[in-house]
């Protein structure tokens, strides 16, 4: 059995600089999201007594090689990626046709994972809508996860309870970043990655290159404005002195 | 497709989308209902809110199982003409979210925090960027799901009683069972609604501050939260007291940050508070210009002498 592990491509979110309350992308580095690596490592630790492989997935414009290799450095052991720069900022129920197709071409996929957002956006539609494409079973927001004949039992980690669930195979997830510790690569381990297998698809390849009709229309986007007081305090005493003016009464 | 149909398992989340529902209703003309699976107590809760509610009965735990909940979500709407489907974006209500768009051919935003209606067109607003930026964005699609953020909207008050009629549904074949749920390792403090947060960052040097931010807090009448590190990475505080883009989002009327840089993603968090006062060694960090009073200075020498002005335990 194999597992597929699905990483975004996502800016550098602490190089985006504002300007006129818009964000300035240009010479911005992409790279992984942290909650991907999170789940990479945990994809690699289950794997670890099993015999299927672990391969990571991907969609994105012509820059994604370069940055899937970070991810086959950290413990993946093959790449199937598809690349289109229509992908670029793809809005979510396109990248999940993407995605969803490229998973149907891969052989004895028993789990997807995907972190539970990605950095950039958060919005967590992907992995629910990949699953419903393939009319497979999910589990959202996974902190723990082990296998048993034909299903994973796993822990589904709410905001004030946890789930444990069993679901059957083949299924998607998405984990939290608690999941696992993201692994450092050795060096090594990256000159090796150039080496490792990738499989690419053009949207042709998997029958998505006419026309996408949109399903959200994106209006604008704004830094939200901040008018704070910006007061630089000198001391304790003064700082005391405005949290006494500031606490109810 | 003109009425609306509202979905959470959490009352006090179901009665925030009863009334983003109203707002909608009133602007579009269109009929609010709400769907309620295996939880009577929730359709009694929802009905005496004023909202006609269909009220699903079935075997097993559906409501842990995203494709029985998009199931029963697509009948419910159908059945009452729903355009427009509003879910709360806490956890499960995400991860049925993107299902049930996906099945019903819908466009989709979540993390909703703010919406409007300008003839008859809904723009909602999310963040972006890891929230940097906020996007103003609206479904194209027929049918629109919309998940809102908890704690946003105000919750419905209690108003002329409405129905609850049972609905039946074939829900596909359980391939998610429930096998137990555990309580989470939180104090029941609630962040959200706290007046005054006293919010730790990774400037804490030790654990041991720990016991100092919290009496700080008790003395502002307030409760403790923190930056995600903190609760993830060292395991200081339970992850409910997280703020931030994925923790809670907080209006209290004072919040005092302390060790807190000011990432991006935290900031989406602490945003609306009133005022904002930060103590942080680096006077270049962001939360700088975040807050309305900032003091540059060394944790370490500051925290007790703080904490020493506010009663001992």
């Amino acid at each position: 059995m194999n597992i597929l592990i699905a990483m975004k491509q996502v800016p550098d979110l602490q190089q985006v600089r504002i300007r006129d309350r818009k964000p300035v992308l240009d010479d911005v580095p992409l790279l992984m999201g942290d909650i991907d690596r999170s789940a990479l490592a945990a994809a690699v630790a289950l794997q670890e007594a099993a015999a299927g492989k672990k391969i990571v997935l991907s969609a994105g414009d012509g820059n994604l090689e370069d940055t899937v290799k970070e991810a086959l450095a950290a413990g993946a052991d093959e790449a199937v990626l598809v690349i289109d720069d229509r992908l670029r900022d793809a809005e979510s129920a396109f990248s999940a046709r993407a995605l969803a197709e490229a998973i149907r071409r891969t052989d004895d996929v028993g789990l997807v994972f995907f972190g539970e957002g990605s950095a950039d956006n958060y919005s967590g539609q992907v992995m629910s809508r990949v699953a419903g494409l393939l009319g497979w079973p999910q589990a959202g927001y996974v902190r723990e996860i082990r296998l048993e004949e034909g299903k994973a039992v796993l822990t589904r980690s709410l905001e004030d309870r946890e789930e444990i669930l069993e679901v059957d195979l083949p299924a998607v997830v998405s984990v939290v970043s608690e999941i696992a510790q993201p692994r450092t690569p050795s060096v090594t381990a990256i000159l090796k990655a150039g080496r490792k297998p990738k499989t690419v698809f053009s949207l042709a390849d998997l029958g998505l290159d006419g026309p996408q009709p949109k399903a959200v229309e994106t209006l604008d986007q704004l830094a939200p404005q901040s008018e704070r007081k910006k007061l630089v305090l000198k001391s304790v005493e003064e700082l005391m002195d405005v949290l006494r003016s500031k606490e109810k009464p | 497709m003109k009425n609306i149909l509202v979905y959470s398992d959490r009352p006090e989340s179901a009665a925030e989308l009863v009334s983003a529902g109203q707002l909608i209703a009133a602007a579009t003309g269109g009929t609010l209902r709400a769907l309620s699976v295996n939880a009577p107590d929730l359709s009694a809760f929802l009905a005496a809110r004023g909202i006609d509610v269909l009220e699903v009965r079935a075997a097993g735990d559906p409501v842990t199982d995203a494709a029985q909940m998009a199931a029963a979500l697509r009948e419910a709407a159908d059945r009452s003409d729903a355009g427009v489907i509003l879910l709360s974006s806490g956890r499960r209500g995400k991860e049925i979210a993107g299902r049930l768009a996906q099945e019903i051919g819908a466009g989709c935003l979540t993390d909703v925090g703010r919406l409007d209606v300008v003839a008859g067109r809904i723009t909602g607003v999310r963040y972006a960027l890891g929230g940097a930026t906020e996007v103003f964005q609206a479904v194209a699609t027929d049918r629109q799901v919309l998940a809102l953020r908890p704690g946003v909207f105000p919750e419905a008050p209690e108003g002329t009683p409405g129905s609850v009629q049972s609905l039946d549904v074939q829900l596909p074949a359980p391939r998610v069972r429930l096998r137990a749920v555990n309580a989470k390792a939180g104090d029941g403090a609630d962040i959200e609604k706290a007046e005054v947060l006293v919010v730790v960052g990774q400037g804490l040097a030790e654990q041991g501050e720990l016991a100092l931010a919290e009496r700080i807090a008790r003395g502002l009448g307030g409760e403790v939260a923190c930056t995600k590190p903190v609760a993830t990475d060292r395991r200081w505080l339970p992850e409910d007291r997280i703020v931030g883009l994925s923790g809670k989002t907080c209006r209290p009327s004072l919040a005092l940050l302390l060790g807190v840089s000011g990432q991006v993603q935290f900031t989406v968090g602490i945003r609306d508070a009133v005022t904002i006062v930060a103590v942080n060694r680096d006077d270049q960090a962001p939360v700088a210009s975040l807050s309305d009073y900032f003091l540059p200075a060394d944790l370490k020498a500051v925290l007790p002498e703080l904490a020493g002005k506010f009663p001992g335990p």
